[in-house]
């Protein structure tokens, strides 16, 4: 017979009702570990859907995701050229927000040069961009049908294929273009813009000639096999006009530098909500014993031993961490996919959780155990 | 031999100007299968003196002596185990409320076999045979709060002889009983001495309840005034 139990389902409606409650306190921090998670494989989806070794981007930048990158198309021959580079490509980037059906519609506009790499990295309905202008891939996140035009700039263009989840580092869906098309829409916004530049020019004050819209943020690179993308990357770099970053460096430039602050935020919570479940169990284990004093005087009256006693308050402990954990956890299963953020639940995240929460339980019982050990057998006595 | 021997016990509680004499030199002994009752007034010491022999209360003085094996001279003997000479030698009934409220009837019995290291099974099956023994066969799974009080009192009874004690201690075990039901719980006591062997002190300060014992002892202002 085992005391904690049949105490526990003797009281069962207490317990289950403050399991409950527990639960749900730590469903919330599971979903942050999970949002923070999310958070990280959403800032890297793009950067690692370009599959590229190296990132090339203007000098002394932290660029194309960080900070602002501008560099001229045509590098992309220089970059293929050097050692150890098997082949360049080069991409543009625009954050773009236009009115759709009379609501903000944002995204993540990626242009890219349709005989290379860097496009989508797969198309899960329709097909890839085959004609050079006016063709558009979606990320499955922007809810776009097939064969739908999306006025951009000054033209209209069509969705013909349907890519993954892809989001840049902010969060926002990613479409594709082909690069043409995505400096068009970045440099020749309107036909008004395209009048007052060539009204400049034809003035005098323009500047020299017609700016060049062959710009792109990025250069990326993929390595032959076996060439160290450090040494590779410290040779363009010598060049003093780029600055080459592998992209293991990317990804710790977005997610040290980007997201940090909403992992220290989540981490904050988390901290908190833990630290209030603590509390919350050690309140609830310590009364439950308060409860229980009259029992505990009768077992160490009629000879039981210590370990007995607290075995049954640290196991009563433990089972409503257990329970609240699987509660928890069974509640954010049932709900992850209806959160607006991604959350990513990854097993090891939930074992340190486990055991983070059932080491809390074992401190939380130590204030009820201290209680019970003091207890006299005579207090059994009496009415 | 006998099964409990006291020499002149002196409980004091508190120290200075506050302290309590609240047992002064008690000497008594009983034998195995004696049922002796301890009789007084409220505050008279009673309980002091019963829980002194039940090792839950440290005497100031004197001597306890529990089945041969001397457990308090001057205060406790070190070295001792108490909760095992408890939980071996002594089964204990009081005035109420001392069932595990969550234990349903036969697992407040076997609790205490378990403690002292019985098996389940050969637990389950000695707790089942005392209630029924004590006409509470039909009750094995109530738990204590569905039960009377005489019921209470007797799945009690039931735990306090589960390990087959040589002494059994009852302090006021029929308070809480309206007459009737408190004869049928002495009456039994009375049985059960005799049968099981053990020496049974009961505490209680109603005179009515003790016709049949073997001997009364009554204890005044902390002191016994004889054994009849
Ligand atoms: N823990 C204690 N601390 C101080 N005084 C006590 C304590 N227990 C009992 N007493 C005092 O000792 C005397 C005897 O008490 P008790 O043995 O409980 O008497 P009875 O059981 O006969 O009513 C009383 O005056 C009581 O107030
Ligand atoms: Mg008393």
């Amino acid at each position: 017979m085992n005391l904690a139990i049949r105490d526990v389902s003797y009281h069962r409606g207490r317990f289950i009702l403050t399991s409950v409650g527990l639960g749900l306190l730590v469903g919330v921090v599971m979903s942050m570990g999970g949002i923070y998670r999310g958070l990280v494989a959403d800032a890297l989806s793009f950067s690692r859907a370009a599959r590229a070794d190296l990132w090339i981007v203007q000098q002394d930048t932290n660029g194309p995701f960080a900070a602002v990158s501008r560099i001229p198309e045509d590098i992309r021959y220089r970059i293929a050229a050097v050692p150890g580079v098997l082949e360049a490509a080069p991409l543009s980037f625009q954050t773009i927000q236009i009115d759709r059906r009379g609501k903000p519609f944002r995204f993540f506009l990626v242009g890219y040069d349709l005989g290379s790499f860097g496009g989508p990295p797969e198309i899960i309905a329709g097909r890839p961009i085959r004609r050079k202008r006016y063709e558009l891939v979606a990320g499955e996140g922007m809810k776009l049908a097939l064969g739908e035009r999306l006025r951009l700039g000054l033209h209209d263009y069509t969705v013909v294929g349907i890519t993954g989840k892809i989001v840049s580092s902010g969060g926002d869906p990613a479409a594709y273009v082909s690069l043409p098309d995505a400096q068009d829409i970045q440099f020749k916004s309107d036909n008004d813009a395209i009048r007052n530049e060539r009204r400049r020019q034809a003035a005098g004050r323009g500047g020299a000639g017609v700016p060049s819209t062959h710009i792109v943020n990025a250069v990326v690179a993929r390595l032959a096999p076996g060439a160290d993308p450090g040494e590779v990357a410290a040779r363009i770099g010598r060049w003093n006009h780029f600055r080459a970053i592998t992209d293991e460096e990317q990804g710790r430039i977005i997610t040290k530098g980007m997201i940090e602050k909403a992992r220290m935020q989540l981490g904050l919570f988390r901290v908190i909500l833990v630290v209030i479940s603590g509390v919350i169990i050690s309140l609830i284990i310590y009364t439950s014993t308060l409860d229980k004093i009259r029992t505990i005087a009768t077992l160490k009256l009629i000879g039981s031993p210590s370990s007995l006693i607290v075995g049954m308050i640290l196991q009563q402990s433990l089972m409503m961490g257990f329970i609240a954990y699987g509660i928890g956890w069974t509640m954010l299963l049932l709900t992850y996919e209806k959160f607006p953020r991604r959350i990513i639940l990854e097993a090891f995240d939930l074992q340190v959780l486990f055991a983070i929460i059932m080491a809390i339980c074992v401190l939380a019982s130590f204030a009820g155990i201290r209680k019970a050990l003091k207890v006299e057998p005579a207090e059994a006595l009496g009415g | 031999m006998f099964a409990v021997e006291v020499e002149k016990l002196t409980k004091i509680y508190g120290r200075g100007d506050t302290a309590v004499r609240a047992i002064e030199g008690a000497t008594l002994r009983v034998k195995p299968g004696e049922l002796v009752a301890i009789l007084g007034p409220s505050g008279s010491g009673k309980t002091t003196l019963l829980t002194a022999v039940g090792l839950i209360n440290e005497p100031t003085h004197g001597k306890v002596i529990i089945d041969g094996v001397t457990v308090a001279d001057e205060g406790w003997k070190p070295g001792l185990d108490l909760r095992k000479i408890r939980r071996e030698k002594l089964g204990f009934i009081f005035q109420a409320h001392n069932l595990i409220p969550f234990l349903t009837a036969l697992e407040n019995v076997m609790i205490a076999l378990q403690i002292n290291g019985a098996p389940q099974a050969a637990a389950e099956e000695r707790a089942t045979e005392l209630l029924r023994a004590l006409n509470l066969g039909h009750r094995l799974g109530n738990y204590p709060s569905a039960l009377s009080g005489g019921e209470r009192q007797r799945v009690a009874i039931a735990r306090a002889l589960a390990n087959r004690p040589k002494v059994i201690l009852a302090d006021e075990p029929t308070a809480a009983l309206d007459t009737e039901n408190g004869r049928n719980v002495m009456a039994l006591l009375k049985t059960l001495a005799v049968e099981n062997h053990s020496a049974i002190l009961v505490v209680t300060h109603d005179r009515r309840m003790v016709e049949g014992f073997d001997r009364i002892f009554e204890v005044h202002d902390g002191r016994i005034a004889g054994g009849v």
